[in-house]
């Protein structure tokens, strides 16, 4: 219907290799890009600033966090600090008067170096002692931060964010930030899209399905485990760079907290593991499904006058984010993604159900 | 620094890694059966302490009464737990897993607050304030008979698999499918272990509600049961004994010691900086099992 394709009929190899085989789909994400670019122009100011602007970030992180959790199948609790890192450096490189440019891949790099060190761990251990390494890492660097006055500028001190230039725009006011982070966005996304087709994608596939079996085959899992975490780190302290001076603009070690590590990993969970599709899917329902649920409850509560606390409403979120994971484990553990691709399935052969493998 | 002081500390931190050790227990318990690792004992620990608030101010029970009913309740849902979610998560990698007990911990952490108010809940066991002393050196009385109870709770655990049932739980965690091949029921034991490590998590809860007052904060008890699971091993009862005394006693030198010098806030470092040093030096622990892969 939809479609008008009943299966996916090759007749040239490039048309096999395509990201969007199908017309449907290619005009699908054309109206996304036109609508995430023409935002600035027909949204209100309240919804591109708090709304799309943190979608896109929180996205782009998930992304990152999902190369290293879906792609390579290496669980990572301490994101947060990821970021955290990429975000106090770029600040710190761009006040004492570094081209925000620069400052952005230095911020990426650091990231990068320090998070090999979590790779290093993994390279010693895995799956659960994985997890429990990376847990604590998230702390050591959370108290690091914190606690050197050098870097947090003292213990409860904020940063402020100077005003900086990207290209030679200025990055204030409510357009530029966001297209700053659609821009990076993309740049993310289309190399997500891409990596599971060159070696290194294919490789991280490899060890994520069976490590030992893919040192057997001649993929070497101590280059690749740590390029993995290489990557990743870089594109979280990107990230973590551009949250800083797009969204935060005031910097406090408590916005990197164990809080967005879970936050980021509950995304990827949720959106779907190894999926682009699914980061953007998940980032946007873990960062509104709260939101919606306390103004729905709220309006619930003065329209019906039911007695509903001020400490259940502010703790909504958190039972939501946990709720959510343990369903979407244990009835759909791929994930949203995984649903709206059971929907596709379904319409692509629509009516000719029995083509469907 | 001066002996007495020092004393004191490692006094002090023996008592309160015993404390910690018990929620380290559980973890432990449920690891040793089912080789899964349970994020969310910190999150039972406090779910304890609120169900024995519950118990006693909501539905007016003497305080020894809701806390065995608090027991009680937890053992159910331990055990509900167990069969709801974690035997549907059977075969599934073991990243799920965690994920699964991760958001438990998440949802319970948001219930607990959500239902019974942030404010920090007292809960009175009838311990009296004044401390100890013997010589010079003063003991925190909660702490000494919360490290008692927490010692025997242990011993009685290391105990109970010595007995029939303790037999048949150290096969499940030996050899699943070779224990199912002489009759024993693995899920029976697998469960039974979850109601344990619920009820010790309670009991856990119930010792530090009664110093620190039942609030979300007692899921934060979780990183320090990590640290000592993983120091002593994560399949070894006798290491959690042994490493709840280390992690203890590190931990409240490093506050006695390192505090004033780096502006406080080390205490909470601690338990990471051991998780780290152990896994990058021993993973296996001080007396785990050396079954760790390595790629």
């Amino acid at each position: 219907m939809l479609y008008r394709q009943a299966g996916i009929r090759h007749r040239r190899y490039a048309a096999e290799r395509q990201l969007w085989p199908l017309t449907f789909d290619r005009v699908l994400v054309g109206g996304v890009v036109l609508f995430l670019l023409a935002a600035p122009f027909t949204l209100d100011r309240l919804y591109l600033g708090s709304y799309l602007l943190p979608w896109l970030l929180w996205s782009s992180a998930a992304l990152g966090l999902n190369l290293l959790m879906g792609g390579a199948g290496q669980i990572h609790l301490g994101y947060g600090a990821v970021m955290a890192i990429g975000a106090y450096t770029s600040v710190h490189l761009v006040r004492s008067g570094i081209p925000f440019e620069l400052a952005l891949v230095l911020a990426g790099m650091t990231s990068a170096a320090l998070g090999i060190v979590f790779g290093a761990a993994a390279l010693r251990v895995k799956g659960l002692y994985l997890a429990m390494s990376t847990l604590a890492m998230q702390y050591i660097i959370d108290f690091t931060i914190s606690h050197v006055p050098g870097i947090s500028g003292g213990t409860q001190a904020s940063l402020q964010v100077p005003r900086v230039t990207l290209l030679g725009m200025p990055v204030t006011g409510e357009v530029t930030p966001y297209y700053v982070a659609l821009g990076l966005c993309a740049v993310i996304t289309l190399f997500m899209l891409n990596v599971g087709r060159t070696s290194f994608g294919r490789a991280l596939a490899a060890i994520r399905e069976k490590d030992y079996a893919a040192e057997i085959i001649g993929v070497g899992t101590f280059k690749y485990k740590l390029l993995a975490f290489w990557v990743s780190s870089f594109i979280g302290g990107v990230v973590g760079a551009v949250l800083a001076v797009c969204y935060l603009r005031i910097v406090t070690p408590d916005q990197f907290h164990l809080d967005l590590s879970i936050q980021l990993v509950a995304m990827v969970i949720v959106g779907g593991l190894g999926s682009v599709l699914g980061s953007f899917f998940g980032a946007a329902l873990i960062l509104f499904a709260p939101i919606f649920f306390n103004n729905a409850i709220g309006t619930l509560a003065t329209q019906f006058g039911l007695g509903i606390s001020t400490d259940l409403r502010s703790h909504i979120p958190l039972m939501l984010y946990g709720a959510l994971i343990i369903l979407f484990l244990l009835v759909e553990p791929l994930g949203l993604a995984k649903i709206y691709d059971n929907v596709r399935k379904y319409f692509l052969v629509w009516p000719f159900r029995h083509v469907r493998k | 620094m001066d002996f007495i002081l020092l004393c004191e500390l490692a006094i002090s931190g023996v008592l309160v890694g015993l404390m910690y050790g018990l929620i380290a227990l559980g973890i432990v318990l449920i690891y040793k059966t089912s080789g899964l690792a349970n994020l969310a004992q910190g999150a039972l620990a406090m779910a304890g302490g609120y169900a024995t608030v519950a118990f006693a101010t909501l539905a007016g029970l003497p305080m020894w009464a809701a806390i065995i009913a608090a027991l009680a309740l937890m053992w159910l849902g331990g055990m509900l737990i167990e069969r709801v979610m974690l035997r549907r998560m059977i075969g599934q990698p073991v990243i799920m897993v965690i994920m699964l007990t991760l958001g438990l911990e998440i949802f319970l952490r948001g219930v607990g607050p959500g239902l019974f108010g942030s404010a920090v809940k007292p809960l009175d066991l009838g311990i009296r304030q004044a401390p100890i002393i013997i010589g010079d050196i003063l003991i925190n009385r909660a702490y000494l008979i919360g490290g008692a109870i927490s010692a025997l709770l242990i011993i009685a655990t290391i105990a109970l698999f010595n007995s029939q049932i303790g037999v048949r739980m150290r096969a499940v965690s030996d050899d699943q499918t070779a224990s199912w091949s002489v009759g024993i029921r693995v899920e029976r034991m697998i469960a039974i272990a979850w109601g344990l490590a619920a009820a010790l998590a309670t009991a856990a809860g119930i010792l530090w509600g009664s110093v620190q007052g039942v609030d979300w904060s007692l899921s934060l008890l979780l990183m320090k049961a990590l640290a000592i699971s993983i120091l002593g091993g994560l399949d070894s009862i006798a290491g959690v004994l042994l490493a709840a005394v280390v992690v203890g006693v590190a931990e409240s030198l490093a506050t006695g010691i390192l505090d004033p010098l780096v502006g406080g806030g080390t205490r909470d470092i601690v338990a990471s900086v051991i998780i780290l040093m152990t896994l990058l030096v021993r993973p296996y622990g001080l007396f785990g099992r050396e079954h760790i892969e390595r790629v």
